[in-house]
């Protein structure tokens, strides 16, 4: 929805609140990337809605100049489904972690995702807990030794975007901070789509997870690890797009394309309703280790619970007229005392 | 027989000034529809009355057990009542289980009706009955009345097509009818309802008028029902009324307050006994554009709540104690934000999931202090279930004009009892509006800046203009509501949301007294108001010298009940719980209560009250 005359620039979008991440934190390319996208849509500032949980990433609504909440851990998707439910007019958008959206939240998470609530949920995944200062958390790789596990954690972790395709999350996409145009991308797509979206972004904790997207990110290993959905085209990746993804009866697999043939490489389709294949490409990797698809795994139309709900407001006034609350105290039968 | 009712040649019957009928069976028996319906009809007929239906904790307990049992008592009267009776004058029991569980309750002399086709070896047994306590002379005190219920049940339904063991279902019917007989009550009223529920003409409904009218007419030929009574009209206020269930109460008190504060209405909850029914009635309605949102849990309920009114709306969340502790946490946030939200408490016997369809008053502790911090907000209470619409109207009130949230406490007893309620004239209620926040754009919009009057601060909603702002539960600077680790600020801050609540105060009504009497004090809140009620006006009638005084409001307290407690020179605080009002007096104004505290999942009685009176009174108890 970019129009010519722009509206905003990015620093419409700031506040004058000091931003208080650790240096060289991932968080500080997120926002940017977030406040620039706004800043190119013709939307008002004050139909945004920023609602956040508890955590590093969550201090993000202090930062945007739009409607805002930090709310309580873990709860931040409860707490926007009210707001999107009251007022469908507004956009919201539920910035989280892998604490915050997982471990203590991943009830509403789930729920909010299968409902289909008009959402824009972007989860700050950097699989470490930040704020109380480095413990391992639900997306932290087994064996990893932090102060609340000396020996190496033993808790297998989430992929977060196969449990939203569990869900059946009706948008589910991954980028990396450090690509604000894939980000802003990304942003835009799930803000055009109906209902509940998650954005996975990994994000760098340099303090006390440092380096731990760097199969993706290091200039040597990127391009080799780096797999690019995009919707309708055959999903190849590598420095010279030597591989592809393909489906056997095992699921998807990734292979040599000349090894295969060109023809045989699986297309993307984002659209497809069955979210099975998109779980399957989900499965590819376990974590950001070695390749990794990016990009939208899932983008269905499903209408958003919100809109159910109006028109059910739509039909029952059809039906019965606008409320009658005289009427109602009577309908359970009355007598008159004389 | 004829289909059709005898023509009564009906003795003259006993005119009685009120009378206590339990309907007791198992939970499959129709037991809680028999009583309703006997209420209606009563109800129409013009009798005062009051009901407690009481169901067993299980879902589905074992057949003919004593835990299975479900029953529904009512109170008749051509007399203005408050309850729905300490003990039964007449027990209707249609197993031996109902018998086992209700029979010691019943007054001495009064009436049992049972249906003796239930009383076979295998019920006797599974009721724990090594002998026929119907024939065993056991029951010699009282006067039993036998009918053999699912004989004449099947004989009556032959004709309307429901077959085999499905025309033992109309058995409460045939019951209803009977029962009908005794007490002069017109078929009517019920006849009329089987046909709006089922269609008099389906098999189901005709089954069920069948039933009742031989049930009825059973009473008429047999010689044994010839003994019957009859409760004239209660004189009460000339006025429309209709006979209300407590959370139906609730839930329109509710709706009338959204219309009134002219605002959007949103409950945002999860299902938990006794506090269900609230959001169902409110999901009927989405014509009146209500949005009502079933979360994943008591947390989401309240967190979708909190959203709302962030969004603008009249939020509301409805729970039972364990759902209580779940919320306490957003709770916090939404009194730290502050923002108006309405919590409402159904109490039931805890601790934990306790004796959930019971009625307990022990949450109030709860409420008063369950949250983490320095985190005081309002809490209203309800005393009867119709009631519970005014209760409900004065929460939003509190909660819209000082933007905070309010915790309302019934509990299960209101939840699921009802009486006649005069229908309010709902144009006469007041405007409880309060506008949204208007900003001029000169300097910067201070989402924290306070009416010197209430304290409350303003409520920009997302989507109105050059009123961004941030909010959050870290502590805020007092004027612009940004973050603020400053320790005068925080410290200012914890006095100004404890002042803000404790200056609501001064716009709350005075706590009445009823009675002159100094010599006691009689001091509750909640569903024991009828039994309080009934029991000091009884003593005073014996020339005692007490006085009732029923708490709407237990934070902030009203501002006259330091001088009501000091006029009188003992108190008396009866409570479902341990003692936990008396324990809030005794801290505000150092004043030592004796308490009459009962957790038997039952409400309390007036008679007992009485004699703790009487006790207290004669010196028994220090
Ligand atoms: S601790 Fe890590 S995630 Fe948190 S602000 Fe610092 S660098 Fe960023």
């Amino acid at each position: 929805m970019t129009t010519d005359t722009k509206r905003f620039e990015r620093s419409d979008f700031q506040t004058d609140q000091e931003v208080r991440w650790c240096p060289g934190c991932g968080d500080y390319t997120i926002l940017a990337s977030v406040q620039t996208y706004l800043a190119s849509l013709d939307i008002d500032r004050e139909k945004h809605v920023f609602v956040s949980g508890i955590g590093c990433s969550s201090r993000f609504p202090y930062y945007m100049n739009t409607y805002g909440m930090h709310g309580v851990h873990g709860r931040a998707p409860a707490i926007a489904t009210g707001i999107a439910i009251a007022n469908p007019e507004l956009t919201v958008w539920v910035i989280t972690g892998d604490g915050d959206a997982l471990s203590i939240g991943g009830n509403h998470l789930i729920h909010t995702l299968r409902r289909n609530v008009n959402l824009n949920i972007i989860l700050f995944n950097n699989q470490i807990y930040g704020l109380t200062k480095g413990q391992f958390s639900p997306t932290s790789e087994l064996g990893k030794k932090t102060k609340t596990s000396p020996m190496g954690s033993i808790d297998r972790p989430f992929n977060p975007v196969s449990l939203a395709l569990g869900s059946e999350a009706s948008f589910v996409a991954r980028t990396l901070d450090m690509d604000r145009n894939h980000t802003i991308s990304m942003l835009k797509a799930m803000r055009e789509h109906e209902g509940s979206g998650l954005l996975e972004i990994y994000q760098n904790c340099n303090v006390f997870n440092d380096k731990a997207f760097l199969d993706l990110t290091a200039k040597d290993t990127r391009d080799e690890n780096r797999i690019w959905l995009e919707d309708g085209e055959p999903i190849i990746f590598g420095p010279n797009g030597e591989y592809g993804v393909t489906f056997d009866g095992k699921g998807a697999r990734i292979v040599e394309v000349s090894q295969v043939g060109r023809h045989n490489i699986h297309v993307h389709n984002a659209s497809n309703p069955d979210p099975s294949v998109a779980f399957a490409l989900s499965r590819l990797a376990h974590g950001p280790y070695g390749p990794t698809p990016l990009g939208i795994f899932r983008n269905v139309p499903v209408p958003s619970y919100g809109r159910l709900l109006e028109e059910q407001i739509t039909r029952a006034r059809e039906k019965q007229g606008p409320g009658d609350l005289a009427k109602v105290i009577r309908s359970r039968g009355t007598w008159t005392v004389e | 027989m004829s289909d059709d009712t005898l023509t009564e040649s009906r003795p003259a019957p006993e005119q009685i000034k009120d009378v206590v009928i339990r309907f007791a069976g198992d939970s499959g028996d129709g037991m809680q529809l028999a009583g309703t319906q006997f209420t209606a009809s009563s109800a129409l007929f013009g009798n005062d009355l009051s009901t407690f239906p009481n169901f067993p904790a299980e879902i589905r307990a074992p057949q003919g057990t004593v835990g299975g049992v479900s029953s529904f008592q009512v109170h008749i009267a051509d007399w203005d009542i408050l309850t729905p009776g300490d003990r039964p004058d007449c027990l209707v029991a249609m197993n031996p289980a109902a018998l086992k569980a209700n029979v010691d309750d019943v007054v001495p002399g009064g009436l049992i009706l049972v249906n003796t086709d239930a009383f076979d070896e295998r019920n006797l047994g599974k009721a724990g009955y090594d002998e026929n306590p119907i024939d065993n002379g056991s029951l010699d005190t009282y006067t039993v009345l036998k009918a053999p219920m699912e004989e004449l049940t099947k004989d009556a339904v032959k004709d309307s097509g429901v077959k085999g063991r499905a025309a033992l279902r109309s058995k409460n019917f045939f019951a209803l009818g009977l029962m009908s007989w005794i007490y002069t009550r017109s078929l009517d009223p019920i006849i009329e309802w089987v046909d709006d529920k089922f269609g008099a003409d389906t098999p189901v409904g005709s089954a069920n008028v069948s039933a009742l009218r031989a049930g009825y007419n059973y009473g008429i030929t047999t010689e044994a029902f010839h003994h019957t009574y009859e409760i004239n009209p209660a004189p009460l206020p000339a006025g429309e009324y209709t006979n209300v269930i407590g959370n139906v109460a609730s839930a329109w008190g509710i709706m009338a307050a959204a219309d009134k504060a002219n605002l959007p209405l949103f409950l945002g909850s999860y299902p938990i006994t006794p506090a269900t029914t609230i959001l169902e009635e409110l999901a009927r309605h989405r014509n009146f554009g209500i949005k009502t949102f079933q979360a994943e849990d008591e947390i989401a309920g309240i967190g979708a709540t909190l959203g709302a009114a962030v969004a603008g709306s009249l939020a509301i969340t409805t729970t039972s104690g364990p759902g209580l502790a779940l919320k306490s946490e957003t709770l916090s946030l939404a009194l730290m934000i502050e923002l108006p939200m309405i919590i409402v408490d159904v109490q039931r016997g805890g601790p934990s999931t306790g004796l959930p369809t019971k009625v307990e008053q022990s949450d109030l502790l709860f409420a008063m202090y369950g949250r983490h911090g320095e985190a005081p907000l309002p809490i209203v209470s309800t005393s009867s279930p119709s009631d519970a619409f005014d209760a409900a109207f004065e929460a939003a009130r509190i909660a819209i004009k000082y933007m905070t949230p309010v915790i309302l406490l019934t509990d299960g007893y209101i939840a699921t009892s009802s009486e006649p309620w005069k229908l309010p004239d709902l144009d006469a209620l007041p405007d409880i509006s309060r506008p949204y926040a208007t900003h001029n754009g000169e300097g910067p919009f201070l989402p924290y800046e306070r009416d010197p009057e209430t304290l409350a601060r303003e409520w920009a909603i997302p989507g109105q203009t050059g009123m961004e702002h941030r909010v959050g539960g870290l502590e805020k600077d007092s004027q612009t509501g940004n973050v603020s680790y400053v320790p005068e600020n925080h410290e200012h801050m914890s006095h100004l949301r404890d002042a803000k609540i404790q200056q609501i105060q001064a716009d709350i009504a005075d706590v009445e007294v009823h009675g002159d009497g100094t010599d006691l004090l009689v001091l509750g809140w909640g569903s024991t108001y009828g039994a309080i009620r009934t029991a000091v006006d009884r003593v005073n009638k014996e020339g005692l010298s007490v006085s009732h005084a029923h708490l709407r409001h237990i934070s902030p307290f009203p501002k006259n009940l330091g001088d009501v407690l000091a006029r009188h020179d003992r108190v008396l605080i009866p409570e479902i719980n341990l003692g936990q009002l008396s324990k809030l007096i005794r801290a505000e104004y150092g004043v030592d209560s004796t308490g009459y505290n009962r957790v038997l999942g039952q409400p309390l009685r007036a008679r007992f009250i009485e004699s703790e009176i009487h006790d207290i009174l004669n010196g028994e108890t220090s």
